[in-house]
């Protein structure tokens, strides 16, 4: 038992560090001063990162990303609630059909509802630009903020609802009042799940968005061109830290949520 | 939400009325089609294959040795994946390619006389890139379902005269098979239309299909047909995934 142990966890490391690979050498290449990504490392600059500032069209993808970002992960998490809302206190007809509906575009390859919306976009004639992105990723989120705010409102106790109704409370009132504070963490976590989802996505944002260009798109025009290399690296250690933080918001979030829920009971 | 979902069914509901069979025709008997939809197939079986392979020691591992250090094992599998799929696709090109990090590595080291070619721009890259790519979503299902496994179903086979290698293919295989079936289904269904990695590193004996889709609807214009590949491969993957799903639950009801 202790040999196979040893084994599985000389493994799990070998696992870890294969896992770990690409990601460690942004950093490295990014401060690296060679125009040529390959070892022997060359020099320590900080170069690639100033030359960063200077670009108008990465601030204006990363500007078009943010609000893509915020927009759909604001859609998504307001279509989650009411969605979860439904499916956790109230039974309609074809109620079980719909939410296993719902959840498709998380098992379809993302080239599928790419090409699907731009499909029906263009049958509609609207025109694509920052919206079509924003109605793609809204479909792409939702699937997660639904699940996060599923579980949040199954947690929620209706007893406090009926108390809160009880005491006077207009339907309204209890809903800003007892149901939102309550589920506030998991808003929060879908928020910033949506963000990080809608800020990395790139196919579907590829096929609809006109000329404006989101992050994701850009950085893959940048890809055509050897010279700029080393400073998409510095782009994508700054992308790492900052999906970094916000994912341990989003986890602090989670934790606060589930601790709510076990202090009210 | 249902409107925004209805697109689904639509697409197939504009496609039969204007159009006819002839994208689909074009799209199965056309040999470069299947060549792609073949490829694409096989790329993602095998992927499938080895990132289940890889990633069940390692749910193993953290789910019997884990210890109370489970959830960080957890976090720290799931960290660089938080990173942009694009970059890290693009980091294997970086890595595998014929100056790349790998190949100028192992020459520093004197490992290796030349660079090694048979690594990039070929299928074989592209199922290393989708293997790492994919790897938590093996991970995360398998270790659930090892979590989910009552320990004193061990004790009992172990007391009953069952050896480790007996009892992992007695019991715990078994009990894990939904979690594997699971991480093979979340793995296969998105590899299949993988476009960033092909084309990335797939060069052309690596590229699939969703690389012909993006082709057929941007440079060549024929929209109808792109949408005739997706839907040909939503029902080819549909089917093997359905296909999967039943022998498995034939093979699980035995226990």
């Amino acid at each position: 038992m202790n040999r196979s142990n040893k084994y599985l966890k000389t493994f799990a490391i070998t696992y870890l560090i294969f896992l770990y690979a690409p990601a460690l050498l942004l950093p490295i290449f990014s401060f690296n001063s060679s125009q040529i990504i390959a070892f022997p490392l060359s020099g320590f600059t900080t170069g690639w990162f100033k030359a960063l500032l200077y670009q108008e069209t990465l601030h204006e993808a990363l500007r078009n990303s943010l609000i893509v970002a915020a927009s759909s992960s604001i859609f998504a998490t307001i279509l989650g609630i009411l969605a979860s809302r439904a499916a956790s206190r109230y039974y309609f007809p074809g109620k079980q059909f719909s939410l296993t509906f719902i959840l498709a575009p998380l098992v379809l390859p993302e080239i599928i509802v790419g090409v699907s919306l731009l499909i029906v976009l263009i049958q509609l004639g609207l025109p694509l630009n920052l919206w079509s992105v924003v109605l793609g990723h809204t479909l792409l989120i939702m699937p997660f903020s639904i699940l996060i705010m599923n579980s949040a409102f199954n947690n929620l106790d209706i007893s406090l609802e009926e108390a809160s109704l009880d005491l006077g409370e207009t339907p309204i009132g209890t809903f800003r009042r007892i149901i939102l504070p309550l589920v506030y963490p998991g808003i929060m976590a879908s928020l910033l799940l949506g963000f990080t989802l809608s800020l990395d996505e790139f196919i579907i944002a590829f096929f609809l968005t006109g000329t404006e260009t989101t992050l994701p798109v850009y950085i893959w025009s940048l890809f055509r061109f050897p010279k700029q290399l080393p400073a998409t690296m510095a782009l994508g250690t700054i992308l790492i830290f900052v999906s970094l933080i916000l994912l341990s918001l989003g986890e602090y979030f989670r934790r606060r949520a589930a601790k709510t829920q076990t202090s009210v009971m | 939400m249902m409107f925004l979902l209805s697109f689904w069914t639509q697409d197939y509901l504009i496609l039969d009325k204007t159009f006819t069979l002839n994208n689909y025709i074009e799209a199965f008997t056309q040999p470069v089609y299947q060549l792609l939809f073949s490829r694409s197939l096989y790329i993602s079986l095998t992927v499938t294959f080895f990132t289940v392979l890889l990633a069940y020691p390692m749910a193993y591992f953290i789910s019997f040795y884990g210890g109370n250090r489970k959830a960080l094992w957890l976090f720290l599998i799931t960290i660089p994946f938080w990173t942009s799929y694009l970059l890290r696709m693009f980091l294997w090109k970086v890595i595998l390619g014929y100056n790349g990090v790998l190949n100028s590595f192992l020459l520093w080291l004197e490992m290796i006389t030349e660079p090694l070619t048979f690594i990039l721009y070929n299928s074989n890259a592209v199922i290393i890139a989708l293997t790492h790519g994919w790897a938590p979503f093996a991970i995360l299902p398998i270790f659930v379902s090892l979590e989910k496994i009552d320990r004193s179903l061990l004790e009992a086979s172990r007391d009953l005269g069952d050896g480790p290698i007996k009892q992992f293919f007695r019991v715990i295989l078994p009990l894990s098979m939904p979690g594997v079936v699971g991480a093979a289904l979340i793995i296969f269904i998105p590899t299949v239309g993988d476009y960033i990695t092909p084309k990335l590193v797939g060069g052309t004996d690596g590229l699939m299909i969703a690389n012909m889709i993006q082709v057929q609807f941007s440079k060549a214009n024929n929209a109808p047909l792109a949408a005739a590949l997706s839907v040909s491969s939503l029902v080819i993957v549909a089917f093997i995934s359905i296909v999967f799903v039943l022998i498995n639950k034939k093979h699980l009801r035995r226990y």
